[in-house]
């Protein structure tokens, strides 16, 4: 009798919940942020549901501040993989003028990507959505359920979560009700990379070390990613060899200077990083607890 | 996690690949240190990065119980009311690993008011770390818990007697809450239980033997953590067991390819084994299989497969394939145990939606057998159950289910209630045994049917259900039409509370249960009646949405017309016919609707009768109008 890896399980687990929520929401959609974890869960969708499609769309809230290479690889990836794909950005925050650079990370995040996102979200009706977030992440998604169920509102009320026992997923919502559903829940940062490993997974080239033109802010490393990132007098775009943890708008995204240029070197230099994923997200470090905040908020 | 740069990675990766998995839950009473010590695994483990630590030690100056020291117990507790009050409201869920193992660790809450949290955490354990004070010994939530442990089919437990640096490292105290345990856990039939003394501020036998235990000669935690064998119960016993498949998904992306998509619960199958579709009791045989990396010869528990069959047969979601030699139960009673999670109390008789790993079907709790009390294990008479409380029941769906014992298969064994009008998740089942009573009663086919008694009465038979107040002229209007009705030559009958509580339901009171009974009991009499092809006319107060809907659901399409007589209660209340109302306000008339009692407003009903306004003359030949239109 062969039995099954931890990655075997994990697997089977998150394909799993993909089939419940197709077989059971009226109108789901696919939250793919272009990133590791998305590409990951993108990856599980079609095995779910091979030699067929997934059943349901992608959607891209576009803040507009994302890395151009992010962009071009979500085009290429959708085409190849014959999916359908909904590009949303709040047209209202455009018109008036929302950017990291000139309202802070906070309101552009609020705006752009969480308003962007419920407007979405509305607009098509979805009464459930599948975000890529692992419960390793950060501790209040440590607790979230892995069908979190969300108010007319789009709010999270972490103190009455529903219970959730076994793999019986309650996935019952009244009309303008929805859940968020987190397939890869009880996946870590080491256990996505393994399986980009295993399974040859394309990400953005991002992820990988190149010499890019980044500038030192407050001990980040910011990449100038286009002519939009004001420089201060002085100060002069450097070619560093860096690579990026996690993907995000440009200007909030911390780049690391790194040699690991492919997926093995990556898991070993994340062996020996001392260092959690997120610290290179500027938008976590606001206030104690401020991932809850804009949790209960909407964010995903 | 230790490793140095001159190991070879693909090496790493294929150990780490090897490595096995194990899930385990921390529960215990409040202030055991359950968080403290899951944050001392992470910490010693190596898991904690460092900016995590840093947020740490801002935290702990805010909100921390260490003085100047970093409180581990912050690590785990990630909600900000849990940061600020201390407690663990919700399972927080944690990854660590050794070079052994890798664990995912659910922390479980304490207090008894979040039990419904604790068990969530226990559905999908393996093992559990049950915490005790050593100052306080056993206690009722240690006793609690262990009970759930047991009811959710844990079998290993790890008994951690805690802070035994605050009862100086007491060997005996040790045993004596080792033997107290001990005695509670046989009557549970956990027989796989390790105690060990630690300390999980100090670290002492956490991970590692500390110097002020000497007397104690067995493994650290994290010793038992890594070496215990638990996976007997999923990889081999599991995996011995008999083959089950249930349906999710049918995937049928093109005319040559049907597939029934779903993760292997127990078992195994093979290209050209035979299976069977329990619902159906159709056989067929595996054509095909395709795992998540392509074709497989063989599917094994816990692999997310899809399989092609032979022969076309009609299989569906909530289908479960099996092994045709060891067949699941296919019935639509059966016996469980029920924890309850919601706040309002289950009430028998009352229905609910039950999900099953494989289908879905409206349940209702036929008869609560027994409560059971989890500090004696007594079993307790009981008329409802309440936030936290177990119970056996009885259990009717309304279509048969397939399903094996929970003590056989905790995922084809085990559902849940979900509230129909709340959509609330309220209880967890653990299905003991089915029960045959069903298939025994056989309908009689009987030569004269609905059809042929309503065509002689020339009339199409139906309930009107008037719901209302008291005092709201339900009675008053019902009486205007039957009166209407007789003489327009239709037979009719008015069912009311005077004529039944009189006679049929004289044993019920007016509390909740009872007041479901009453409604389910006068809800079966009209059916009867409609099927005698009569026009019923049934007026009760019938405050609870959920009985109006089991009323409804009884009867056919169109035949129910629900009539709600909406009158202000200040009117209801002037009117006071049987001064029932002055009584109520007076106390000495208990659980009276619209006073001490809710009243649920219909929101789907036929027709509504603002009877404050406009006389019952005219509000019954406006139920005649909608009648004639609707023929």
């Amino acid at each position: 009798m062969q039995s099954l890896s931890h990655l075997d399980r994990l697997e089977a687990e998150s394909i799993h919940i993909i089939r419940e929520v197709a077989a059971e929401f009226r109108n789901p959609v696919m939250l793919y942020s272009i990133g590791k974890d998305s590409a990951v869960m993108l990856h599980l969708a079609m095995k779910a549901f091979a030699p067929g499609k997934p059943p349901f769309p992608l959607l891209h809230v576009d803040t507009t501040w994302k890395f151009r290479e992010m962009i071009a690889f979500r085009d290429e990836m959708t085409a190849r993989l014959g999916l359908d794909l909904i590009v949303h950005v709040n047209q209202d925050g455009v018109a008036r003028g929302i950017g990291p650079i000139s309202h802070g990370s906070k309101l552009h995040t609020d705006v752009m990507k969480t308003e962007g996102l419920k407007q979405a979200l509305d607009a098509h009706g979805f009464d459930a959505a599948f975000g890529g977030a692992r419960r390793d992440e950060e501790k209040s998604r440590a607790k979230e359920r892995v069908f979190s169920f969300r108010s007319k509102a789009h709010r999270w009320d972490p103190k009455a979560q529903r219970p959730e026992l076994w793999n019986l997923y309650n996935t019952r919502v009244a009309p303008g009700e929805s859940v968020r559903v987190f397939p890869l829940s009880n996946w870590t940062e080491l256990d996505v990379w393994q399986y980009i490993h295993r399974e040859e997974i394309p990400l953005v080239p991002l992820y990988f070390a190149a010499p890019r033109p980044v500038v030192t802010r407050d001990g980040v490393l910011v990449m100038v990613d286009d002519d939009r990132l004001p420089l201060e007098p002085g100060e002069v775009p450097e070619d560093k060899l860096v690579r990026f943890r996690t993907l995000g708008c440009y200007p909030l995204t911390g780049a690391m200077e790194s040699t690991a240029s492919t997926v093995s070197e990556i898991i070993l230099e994340l062996l020996q990083s001392r260092a959690s994923e997120r610290q290179g997200r500027v938008i976590d470090q606001d206030q104690i607890g401020s991932m809850e905040k804009k949790k209960q908020e909407g964010y995903f | 996690m230790a490793m140095s740069d001159t190991v070879d990675i693909e090496s790493f990766l294929s150990a780490q690949d090897a490595k096995d998995q194990l899930r385990f839950i921390t529960c215990g009473s409040v202030d055991d240190g359950k968080s403290t010590l899951l944050g001392r695994l992470l910490y010693d483990s190596k898991t904690v990065f460092e900016d995590q630590l840093s947020a740490t030690e801002g935290e702990s100056k805010k909100y921390g119980t260490q003085g100047d020291e970093v409180d581990l117990a912050l690590l785990v507790d990630g909600l900000q009311a849990e940061r600020e009050q201390g407690i663990t409201i919700d399972v927080a869920y944690r990854y660590f690993e050794t070079d052994k193992r890798k664990f995912i660790a659910a922390d479980t809450p304490g207090h008894e008011q979040y039990t419904r949290n604790m068990a969530t955490g226990a559905s999908t354990a393996d093992l559990a770390v049950i915490l005790i004070d050593a100052r306080k010994g056993v206690l009722t939530q240690t006793r609690r818990h262990s009970y759930i442990v047991s009811l959710l089919g844990i079998r290993h437990v790890i008994l951690a007697v805690n802070k035994m640096d605050l009862v100086k490292y007491d060997s005996s105290r040790f045993e004596t809450i080792v033997e107290d345990y001990l005695a509670f856990a046989r009557q549970l039939k956990l027989d796989d239980v390790h105690a060990i003394p630690l300390s999980a501020l100090t670290g002492e036998n956490v991970f590692a033997a500390g110097s002020e235990m000497g007397w104690y000669s067995g493994p650290s935690l994290m010793t038992l953590l890594e070496e215990i064998e638990v996976h007997d119960d999923r990889s081999s016993v599991e995996a011995a067991k008999s083959f089950r498949l249930p349906v999710q998904w049918v995937n049928r992306p093109s005319q040559d390819f049907r597939g029934f998509s779903g993760t292997v619960s127990s078992g195994s199958v093979s290209v050209g084994g035979q299976i069977l579709a329990s619902l159906s009791g159709k056989a067929s045989r595996v054509k095909r299989i395709v795992g998540p990396a392509g074709d497989l010869e063989q599917a094994v528990a816990g692999q997310a497969v899809t399989v092609l069959l032979e022969d076309e047969i009609d299989i569906s979601r909530g289908d479960l394939l099996a092994d045709p030699e060891a067949p699941p139960e296919v019935v639509d009673q059966f016996a469980a145990h029920v924890i309850w999670m919601d706040n309002e109390a289950m009430l028998p008789e009352r229905t609910y939606v039950a999900r099953f790993v494989c289908g879905q079907a409206v349940a209702r709790v036929t008869d609560l057998v027994h409560q059971i009390d989890v500090n004696t294990l007594d079993h307790l008479a009981a008329k409802t159950l309440g936030l936290n409380e177990v119970g056996y029941c009885k259990i009717a769906v309304d279509q048969a289910v397939a399903f094996d014992a929970y003590s056989d298969n905790r995922q084809t064994g085990a559902f849940i209630l979900v509230d129909k009008f709340t959509n609330a998740t309220v209880a967890a089942g653990m299905v003991d045994f089915a029960l045959r009573r069903a298939s025994n009663i056989e309908w009689h086919d009987m030569k004269i049917d609905k059809a042929a008694r309503s065509a002689i009465n020339a009339q199409k038979p139906r309930v009107l259900w008037f719901t209302g107040l008291s005092g709201s002229g339900k009675s008053t209007v019902a009486d205007r039409l039957e009166q209407k009705l007789h003489a327009m030559g239709r037979r009719t009958y008015l069912l009311d509370g005077d004529n039944v509580r009189h006679g049929l339901n004289k044993d019920l009171g007016f509390t909740d249960q009872d007041r479901v009974e009453n409604i389910r009991r006068v809800a079966e009499v009209a059916k009867l009646m409609v099927d005698a092809g009569l026009i019923v006319l049934a007026s009760f107060i019938s405050p609870f949405r959920s009985e109006r809907q089991m009323a409804r659901a009884l009867m056919e399409e169109g035949e129910f017309i629900e009539v709600f007589v909406d009158t202000p209660i200040e009117i209801c209340e002037q009117r006071d016919p049987k001064g029932l109302y002055k009584k109520a306000r007076a106390g000495e008339l208990k659980n009276f609707t619209g006073i001490d009692s809710d009243y649920e407003i219909p929101e789907n009903a036929e027709l509504v009768l603002k009877s404050g306004e406009i006389a019952p003359e005219v509000l019954a030949d406006q139920i005649i109008a909608y009648l004639e239109r609707h023929q």
